[in-house]
């Protein structure tokens, strides 16, 4: 029989090999996946975790989808350390993309420097109007903001899809439902030319440094984690509950309408029905992949967005389904949740003469 | 308003209600013994989706509605292992599952996509269904509508009455008081949470076998998630479960109504409706703090490790 | 009376049963005779609760033999053991606050019947045995004293022949423990055997038959409590000798430090106690107990106390002189008042946290352990180290889990980390709740030092012995009021248990509350 036993403390080993122990059975269980449906296993394997990365534009492609997917991580796993669960990060994706898309709008005819700038201010500003909800919900009449954090994702879907199907509607686009395309100066610009590759990477590695100092050495990082890791404990030293709710869903939200301003900025350039290939859901994973770490989340989200491609990969190559992404991601999360055992168990082989009952 | 128009508007409305009540009632048992598994709208796709599989391939609804529960009850145990088993973060293991049933049921539904398929059988009496109002308010309703009130009257007597409904309310309560006077603390938890997923495969079946007999990616929209809310807002109590459940149904409905009459709002609003009142609602019922606390189970959330 | 000597009820042979990194049962060997009252004795950690666990088949040993009846048994679950006739009552209960008495004592049965013939026999068990109870209460609305009937008279349904209690008279008065005492012979005197295990030794002696006593999860001793005394016992139980804590004479009143005044707060739910015009000064260099029965308000007044709870009006709690009631904890440190809460994981201490975070945790101000937003982690790593030097913690590494330290040498560490800031006012609750006698000398010894540098000290706490060795006052807080402070050598232990439970000088604070209202 197999029994776990509590570790005295976090092993530090494992808190870097359980990802890696996560990867490789996500990948074995891949294979036998793809086997079941009827697939030289290895083919679409092979297309999934290889073949986006070859080719000129793979990395660039890479980081692209990456950029909002580590962004939001970030922004995300503050919140998770300190157990404000904002699982609505795609509905503030939404939200800011609004704000940052109805401003290059309404400046559509003035070419101004500032107004790049202004667009990254209101992308921010939307994605924290949208999450400054459930964190008045929560801190005022103690609403979960799990649930309402998420409620808010369908209603921001709708208030795009209202926007672009009725008054945001390029009066030249044939009855398309989607606005006019942004001029150059409400356009992110490219890092390279001839690359795709625009400002938004860079911004996502600050993201991830500044992330990694707030909550490594100040004072905020620590009162978010003490939060998380024992509430009560964070009340008897002084640290406001309400603060750091308020807190991690502004830079949640802010974070998360950042990366919708650079995603119609910088990659698709107009405000359309679907902008989002569910960047704000799989950056949850990002963020649990990445042990709720900065660092972590740097390499998770590019994992991730890996995966996005590979299921475009597999769609084309193999006729699988582009979810198989979804899937895998599904898969990945599981396994490292479960391997995540081993950080704070020991499993231990019990060999006595009452080995027959079972207690686990 | 005609009596006519009113009657078939409320018969939608028992429509709507139905995969939210089916899948409120096993995640209210599930909740009732301490487990939170957020995981309702992936193991209703789950349900959708097999269900639609199972019904072309055998031609057989009833086969359908079975592989549903069996298959939302089987993916509810990979949650199980996670959380029971080894320990892992409900609410990380939830959304996960949660993912994955996402992604799972569009793989699993890919060769299935928009095959029409015949929409589950009603049950009509005969002489009773014409009766006026009453006819087909009472009947003329599809098999999972009916199973979904009988389970949830079930499911109130099993919590109130049952002793084992009590011992499961007992785990949920304090884990620790029920281990140390000898109670499985862990089997009982496995069992709530199969029955959360087996309901939650029938909500799916009724979404894809009876409310658009087809399948489409994705296609339960939100609905794991209200009846997620419809427990809080009942206070995990059974018969405002059913209240709820229907409740959210009529605005589900109202949507589509509201633009019949003529009113000028845009339809997008109506569709965020449903949210929107879910949130409202979630305000409301949260606001007075005690009396969640006081029916809330209290071990939710959290994992059980016992002491070695 | 003692026991017919006849066969064994429960014999235990060379149980061992081993955790990791300790041996909590080490071939523990011992009997226990029909009708007899059984002492198991021991320090804290010394295995007790370990055997009796394994008695009720809460966990399994490693290795021995358990023989009921002179045959030998496996007891796997409680279930087994109930059936046995084994019944236990648990020193932390295994109640479900939320149910009903009723319901509670129908899941501790396994064959309960049905509920109306249950209600009726809950009664009448009840009544024999003078345990007033009623099956339809709702347990959260229950006094401790009550919540433990529960748990007697849910045992006594099942008819054992066996009785565990695991500490009963901890969490009771003076006066419940001693009717206690009277149902427990009452039920040796039926023929029942009772295992009994405490560390209140004049108890053990005035109860119990024989005694076993265990010492790192040994048997060191099996003796007749008759013939022996608190001292002797204690010094088998400890092994060595310890110097008690001696509390010095204060010389002279220092400033008020700590005023309360009309300090009257509804709880924030119904599972909360009322404070009820609380009124209490503590000067420096003084100690002050509060005694009390858990649940009559220790926790709301602390929360009160340390800022984790606001106050309805500032000049209710005055800390220094300043008008503190409206004050977070942070502002209440900036005045020099410093806190000890009851619970050491996760409240006093983050367990997953090294020990120089749990430094900041309540340094973050006062020890100067931030700059500019960003923390001083070395400056807080030197402090952490010289409270483990200074207070003996016994530790694997600054840098390790503050969750790695046994109970007693983190409760050191938490009471350290606040005399080490050289506090003018110190509250501490339970501080030795839970910690070996060794670690709990040092710390009391600690309290007395620096309220003889001047500080005044606030110690709430349920261990009565223990107030009455450190404190200089004493009052008693019962069902949210306080009684007015008594100096200690003043008070007798049967005036402390009458006001904890609730007679005597709580009326004089009610008519003051009301004057003042």
């Amino acid at each position: 029989m197999i029994r776990l036993v509590p570790r005295q403390e976090v092993a530090p080993a494992m808190v870097y090999l359980s990802p890696v122990i996560a990867l490789a059975a996500t990948v074995l269980f891949g294979l036998i996946l793809f086997a079941i449906l009827g697939f030289p296993p290895l083919d679409p394997l092979f297309n999934f975790f290889v073949k986006p990365l070859l080719g000129p534009s793979g990395i660039t492609n890479l980081l692209l989808k990456a950029t909002p997917l580590i962004l939001i991580a970030i922004g995300l796993s503050m919140g998770f350390r300190a157990n404000v669960w904002n699982i609505g990060a795609e509905g503030q994706y939404t939200i800011g993309a609004v704000f940052a898309g109805g401003l290059a709008l309404a400046f559509y005819d003035i070419d101004t420097p500032l107004l790049l700038p202004g667009m990254i201010v209101f992308g921010i500003l939307g994605g924290m109007a949208w999450a400054a909800i459930p964190a008045f919900l929560r801190t005022r009449f103690n609403t979960s903001e799990l649930l309402t954090s998420l409620m808010l994702v369908y209603v921001a879907t709708q208030v795009l899809l209202y926007l672009v199907h009725g008054p945001w509607k390029d009066p030249d686009g044939f009855a398309f439902p989607e606005t006019r395309l942004f001029h150059d100066a409400a356009t992110l610009p490219r890092l390279w030319s001839g690359t795709r590759l625009n400002l938004g990477w860079p911004l996502a590695l600050i993201a991830v440094f500044a992330a990694w100092i707030v909550m490594g050495r100040s004072l905020i990082g620590f009162q978010i984690r003490v939060s998380g890791a024992a509430p009560t404990a964070a009340r008897f030293a002084g640290f406001s509950e309400r603060r750091v709710i308020w807190l991690t869903l502004m830079i949640g939200g802010g974070l998360a309408g950042l990366s919708g301003m650079i995603e119609v900025s910088g990659t698709i350039g107009q405000l359309v029905p679907i902008i989002s290939p569910g960047y704000g859901f799989t950056a949850i994973i990002v963020a649990f992949l990445g042990r709720l770490n900065p660092i972590g989340i740097l390499f998770a989200g590019l994992l991730m967005a890996l995966s996005f491609l590979g299921g475009e990969m597999v769609q084309i190559e193999n006729g699988l389904p582009r979810s198989v992404g979804g899937l895998f991601q599904g898969m990945l999360l599981f396994f490292l949740l479960a391997s995540d055992v081993l950080m704070n168990y020991r499993i231990v082989r019990v060999r006595t003469k009452h080995a027959q009952v079972a207690t686990s | 308003m005609s009596l006519t128009i009113t009657v078939s508007i409320l018969v939608s409305v028992i429509a709507a209600a139905t995969p939210l009540l089916l899948a409120a009632t096993g995640e209210l048992v599930t909740e009732k013994s301490g487990v939170l598994n957020l995981g309702v709208e992936g193991m209703m796709l789950m349900g959708a989706v097999t269900g639609v599989a199972a019904t072309l391939l055998t031609e057989n609804w009833f086969a359908g509605v079975v592989t549903a529960a069996v298959a939302g009850a089987a993916f509810s145990l990979i949650f199980g292992v996670l959380v029971l088993t080894l320990r892992a973060n409900q609410v990380a293991s939830g959304l996960a599952l949660t993912i994955f049933g996402t992604g799972l049921s569009a793989v699993i539904g890919t060769p299935f996509v928009g095959q029409p398929l015949a929409r589950l059988p009603v049950f009509d009496a005969p002489v009773l269904s014409d009766m006026p109002i009453l006819g087909p308010l009472l009947f003329g309703h599809d098999v999972l509508v009916y199973v979904s009130i009988g389970m949830l009257l079930a499911v109130a007597w099993f919590l109130n009455r049952s002793r084992l409904g009590l011992v499961l309310r007992a785990v949920g309560e304090s884990h620790d008081s029920a281990h140390a006077i000898g109670y499985q603390v862990i089997a009982i938890r496995y069992g709530a949470v199969a029955f959360g997923g087996m309901m939650a495969g029938l909500a799916g079946a009724h979404i894809s076998l009876a409310l658009t007999p087809f399948w489409a990616e994705n296609m339960t929209a939100g609905r794991g998630w209200i009846a997620l809310a419809l427990i809080v807002f009942a206070s995990w109590r059974p018969l405002r479960v059913l209240a709820g459940a229907y409740l959210f149904g009529a605005v589900t409905i109202a949507q589509l109504h509201v633009q019949g009459f003529g009113i000028p709002i845009p339809s997008q609003f109506l569709s965020a409706l449903p949210y929107l009142a879910t949130v409202i609602v979630l305000v409301i019922i949260s606001s007075n703090a005690a009396r969640v606390r006081l029916n809330a189970p209290a071990c939710i959330g959290k994992a059980f490790a016992p002491a070695a | 009376m003692g026991p017919a000597a006849s066969r064994p009820r429960l014999e235990l042979r060379g149980i061992s049963k081993s955790f990791p990194g300790t041996k909590a049962n080490d071939n523990v060997d011992f009997t226990v005779l029909p009708g007899e009252i059984h002492a198991l004795l021991g320090e804290n950690g010394a295995g007790k609760s370990t055997l009796v666990k394994i008695i009720y088949g809460v966990l399994r040993a490693d290795a021995g033999d358990i023989l009921w009846d002179s045959q030998p048994v496996e007891i796997q679950t409680p279930k087994a053991a109930r059936a046995l006739g084994i019944g236990m009552v648990f020193q932390h209960f295994s109640l479900f606050e939320a149910l009903t008495v009723a319901e509670n004592i129908e899941l501790g049965m396994d064959d309960p019947g049905d509920r109306r013939t249950l209600h009726a026999r809950i009664s009448a068990l009840a009544e024999q045995y003078n345990l007033p109870l009623e099956p339809g209460r709702h347990v959260h609305t229950l006094s401790v004293g009550e919540k433990q009937r529960i748990e007697i008279i849910r045992a006594l349904l099942q008819d054992p022949k066996l009785l565990i209690m695991d500490e009963p008279t901890s969490v009771l008065t003076p006066q419940e423990a001693e009717a206690l005492l009277g149902t427990l012979r009452r039920l040796a005197d039926e023929g029942r055997s009772i295992l009994y295990i405490s560390h209140k030794l004049e108890e053990v002696i005035a109860l119990c038959h024989r005694a076993t006593i265990l010492r790192g999860g040994k048997v060191v001793a099996d003796c007749d409590p008759a013939k022996e005394s608190p001292r002797s016992m204690a010094e088998l139980m400890i092994g060595t000798r310890l110097t008690p804590p001696k509390r010095t004479a204060i010389e002279a009143a220092g400033p008020e430090r700590l005023v309360i005044e009309h300090l009257s707060a509804e709880p924030p739910d119904q599972f909360g106690t009322a404070l009820r015009n609380i009124g209490l000064t503590v000067r420096g260099g003084e100690i002050v107990g509060i005694a009390g029965v858990a649940g009559n308000g220790q926790n709301e007044l602390m929360a009160f106390l340390s800022g984790e709870q606001r106050a309805p009006a500032a000049e209710m709690i005055r800390i220094g002189g300043t008008p503190a009631g409206l004050l977070g904890p942070n502002r209440r440190r900036d005045l020099s008042a410093a806190f000890v809460p009851e619970e050491r994981i996760g409240h006093a201490a983050v367990p997953d946290m090294s020990l120089v975070e749990n430094a900041v945790l309540t340094g973050h101000r006062t020890a100067g352990f931030v700059s500019r937003g960003f923390m001083l982690l070395r400056l807080a790593g030197q402090f952490a180290q010289r409270v483990c030097d200074g207070f003996k913690v016994r530790h694997p590494g600054i840098q390790h889990a503050a969750g790695s330290l046994s109970g007693g040498n983190l409760q050191k560490y938490v009471i350290g980390r606040e005399i080490q800031q050289e506090p003018k006012l110190l509250v501490a609750m339970q501080p030795t709740w839970g910690v070996d006698s060794g670690a709990a000398a040092a710390i009391q010894q600690a309290l007395i030092d620096l309220a003889g540098r001047g500080a005044a000290v606030l110690v709430i706490s349920q261990d009565l012995d223990e107030l009455l060795a450190i404190s200089h006052r004493i009052a008693v807080l019962y069902s949210g009021r306080l009684s007015p402070p008594r100096p200690t050598d003043q008070f007798t232990i049967e005036e402390i248990g009458l006001l904890m439970a609730g007679h005597g000088a709580a009326g004089a604070a009610d008519q003051e509350g009301r004057s003042a209202a």
